[in-house]
């Protein structure tokens, strides 16, 4: 009896992992608010990176505030390679990180170990 | 808390707990374990909880999310089994979280010496600089330089920004930026570099670059945007662990079901056995392999004055079967010098003095040079007349005279007599001739070549000695050109090519393997480009070139070599981690799963935990040698 219970619920929960973690889902995106001749976007990084998607005007300078609100050293750092951004992100505390989105496209972005990603859409 | 905190609490915590697991009661018995494990749980082990949790919402797993299942799973079980009066497994768990932890800690020291490549070169900056304003010195922050301010340097001070010598001369350590050894000799006119260096002279200079144009700053920028780059085979990594931590927990799942179910293991047993499989396939090794080694290569490459700009030229320089050499300036130095003086030296070349002062052209200045240093007289001319193509004429006390080639003479009907032997000897190393002569004779000759630099040799050498066919590439005749690759021992000339031509003979190559190609980054641009790695000699006051994606600080080609090596060096040890890290996550799941159980092959849980903790720390080391290997 025990053993059928453990079959069971051995399939119920490959199924739950499954559907939780690789089941398709829309990613909230935002579009960065402009102020002056610049535009400025918010990102919490809280066991992930919110929005997921950020939406850029290409050609305008950009201020990306991160705010780390997750200790894991997991999200100590956050690399932009195609901005050429590697940088440790404070704990509790906003830190701006500038870039200049100079061409249309779709980059994705990533923690210090490649486990987190988050993307920037550049119109 | 801090990561070496949690772990100094948690170890402390978990004495007595590995006490009793030699079989020693503690005081207050069943009590004591739950209190102190529950400890061990809470202050080591939380944040691995909360953000387990944290990311687990947004659909996510790390980590973090294993090391919570792995440690939870045995905490659980023994609360249950400690009420149920069973045997309880405390000590693994707690034991786990110090592991995991002093992992974590070692990977913190370590990974903090492979980053500081750009804090190293930020540091160089000199604090402040003494500056003549108003007839007066006064010291001013750094920072405060303008362009055109001079700046007063005394021995054993460091150079606060780029300038040009106005007065005094002296020697430079000039090692932290180009990674040139010796100390350099510089006069008025000479060039410095901020962050060198000043050896015994006292001078002033003139400051040219201030602020972010300096090349310090430039190196700065061009090694920190590197170690953002997008590391080599980044993709593979990147399809790998975003479902890494899910597969592991459906295989520990799994694990457990088959054990208990199937082979009909204890519960705890199975249990065990999926715990391990939790805690062998912690994917850090994994995430660190690439970025480590990247931070290491460039980092090393940037205090040899070699700026490798992004992973991605990593990969490009892995298998290189041809490097392209530019000639001018790349192999040779770029400014042709006096190497022959045939007939009455001084006679020779003080007619030649007398005639190419006024001239432009730059083979004057190879004669201007010498008669420099032999501190010659220059005689006033009359009637100078330069012709187009053939050399120049003019009136020398009332004489006239000619230097030029060939034609210049044969057009006045000047016989060469016994020079035509030697103006075919010297034609044939390469050199140009020019013919010294009156209105009757020839006088003698003076020969000028643009010289292979003393390394360039030695690095051809060391091209061959990798199996890398070697190919020079130039504008000039086919015969200077032969002489000159005769000289350094290149295997192939193409000679006679225009500017714009030698990108289409770089694709033509290629056709035979990758093909690198050295040179300078302005006129060579598009070659460069065109190349699988460009290799971009600096002039040693700029680096913001953008064609190329490796820049050298210093202008020998020895260092285009170790540049290649360097490179290819780096994307091995970038290889061997990844292949380490996949060995440690994805091969120890097999063992952890209790698969070679039968003979005689598992991994218990705090095994598998001491596994998993120095996979990373042998990772980063590993990347650490990379500062140590040979390149040649």
């Amino acid at each position: 009896m025990n053993k059928i219970i453990v079959l069971m619920s051995t399939v119920l929960l490959v199924g739950l992992i499954v559907w939780w973690f690789f089941g398709k889902r829309k990613v909230e995106a935002v579009t960065a608010t402009k102020q002056g001749d610049k535009q400025i976007v918010e990102i919490v990084v809280d066991g992930g990176y919110k929005p997921g998607v950020i939406e850029l005007e290409r050609g305008m300078p950009t201020e990306i505030v991160f705010i780390r609100k997750d200790a894991s050293a997991c999200f100590e750092e956050v690399v932009l390679p195609d901005f050429g951004v590697r940088t440790h992100l404070p704990l509790n505390k906003p830190y701006t990180v500038t870039i200049d989105p100079k061409e249309a496209g779709e980059y994705k972005y990533a923690c210090g170990m490649n486990m987190f990603f988050g993307k920037v859409v550049v119109k | 808390m801090s990561i070496r905190n949690r772990l100094l609490i948690s170890f402390l915590l978990s004495i007595p707990l590995l006490v009793e697991m030699l079989g020693v009661m503690l005081p207050g018995g069943m009590i004591t374990t739950v209190v102190l494990s529950s400890g061990v749980m809470s202050i080591g082990g939380g944040p691995f909880f909360v953000s387990a949790f944290k990311s687990f919402k947004n659909h996510s797993s790390n980590m973090d999310t294993l090391v919570a299942l792995g440690t939870g799973t045995a905490y659980l079980y023994s609360l249950y089994a400690a009420v149920a009066g069973l045997h309880v497994y405390f000590e693994i768990a707690a034991l786990l979280i110090v592991l995991i932890l002093l992992g974590q800690w070692f990977e913190e020291i370590t990974k903090s010496r492979a980053s500081n490549a750009v804090e190293k070169l930020l540091g160089l900056q000199a604090k402040e600089a003494t500056v003549m304003r108003g007839g007066k010195a006064i010291k001013v922050p750094s920072s405060e330089v303008v362009v055109g301010d001079i700046v007063m340097v005394k021995p054993g001070e460091k150079i606060a920004v780029d300038g040009e010598i106005t007065e005094g001369s002296s020697t430079i350590d000039e090692s932290m930026i180009t990674g040139e050894s010796m100390p350099v000799a510089k006069q008025t006119g000479d060039r410095v570099i901020g962050a060198t260096i000043n050896k015994q002279g006292s001078f002033l200079f003139r400051a040219t670059k201030v602020g972010s144009d300096t090349l310090l700053a430039q190196i700065v920028e061009l090694v920190s945007k590197a170690q953002a780059s997008r590391a080599p085979i980044q993709k593979v990594v990147d399809q790998v662990s975003s479902v890494f931590v899910p597969t592991v927990l459906i295989i520990a799942i799994l694990t457990f079901t088959v054990w208990y179910v199937f082979l009909g293991a204890a519960f705890i047993d199975a249990l065990l056995f999926a715990v391990a499989v939790i805690i062998i396939a912690c994917p850090c090794a994994l995430g660190i392999a690439t970025p480590t080694a990247l931070m290491v290569g460039t980092g090393r490459g940037a205090r040899m004055g070699i700026l490798i700009k992004s992973g991605e030229v990593l990969e490009a320089a892995r298998d290189i079967k041809t490097v392209v050499l530019d000639k001018t300036g790349t192999i040779t130095e770029g400014k042709p010098v006096v190497t022959d003086v045939i007939g009455d030296e001084q006679r020779v070349l003080e007619v030649a003095t007398a005639l190419e002062t006024t001239s432009e052209h730059p083979l004057a200045s190879a004669i201007l040079e010498v008669a420099e240093k032999r501190k010659l007289t220059v005689q006033k001319v009359a009637a100078f007349t330069a012709i187009i193509g053939k050399g120049v004429s003019a009136k020398l006390s009332g004489e006239i005279k000619y230097v030029g080639n060939r034609a210049l003479f044969v057009e006045h009907h000047i016989a060469l007599d016994s020079f035509s032997a030697e103006i075919e000897r010297l034609e044939n190393e390469g050199k140009t001739v020019l013919i010294v002569g009156g209105d009757s004779k020839v006088d003698g000759l003076v020969a000028v070549q643009d010289q292979p630099k003393a390394t360039s040799a030695e690095a051809i050498r060391n091209f061959h000695k990798y199996g890398i066919h070697t190919v020079m590439i130039t504008g000039d005749n086919e015969g200077t050109a032969r002489a000159i690759a005769r000289q350094v021992g290149v295997d192939d000339v193409i000679a006679g090519v225009l500017p714009g031509d030698k990108a289409n003979h770089v694709k033509a190559l290629q056709s035979h393997g990758k093909v690198a190609f050295v040179g300078d980054g302005i006129n060579d641009a598009p070659a460069l480009a065109q190349a699988d790695l460009g290799i971009a000699m600096g002039s040693g006051t700029d680096v913001a070139i953008e064609a190329g994606g490796i820049v050298l600080v210093k202008n020998d080609l020895q260092d285009a070599f170790l540049a290649l090596r360097l490179s290819q060096k780096t994307f091995g040890r970038i290889k061997l981690n990844l292949f380490w890290a996949l060995i440690y996550n994805t091969a120890g799941i097999p063992v952890a799963a209790g698969i070679f159980s039968g003979m005689g092959l598992a991994l218990n849980p705090a095994l598998a935990g001491t596994a998993m903790a120095f996979s990373s720390v042998s990772v980063v080391l590993s990347s650490l040698m990379l500062s140590r290997t040979k390149l040649r």
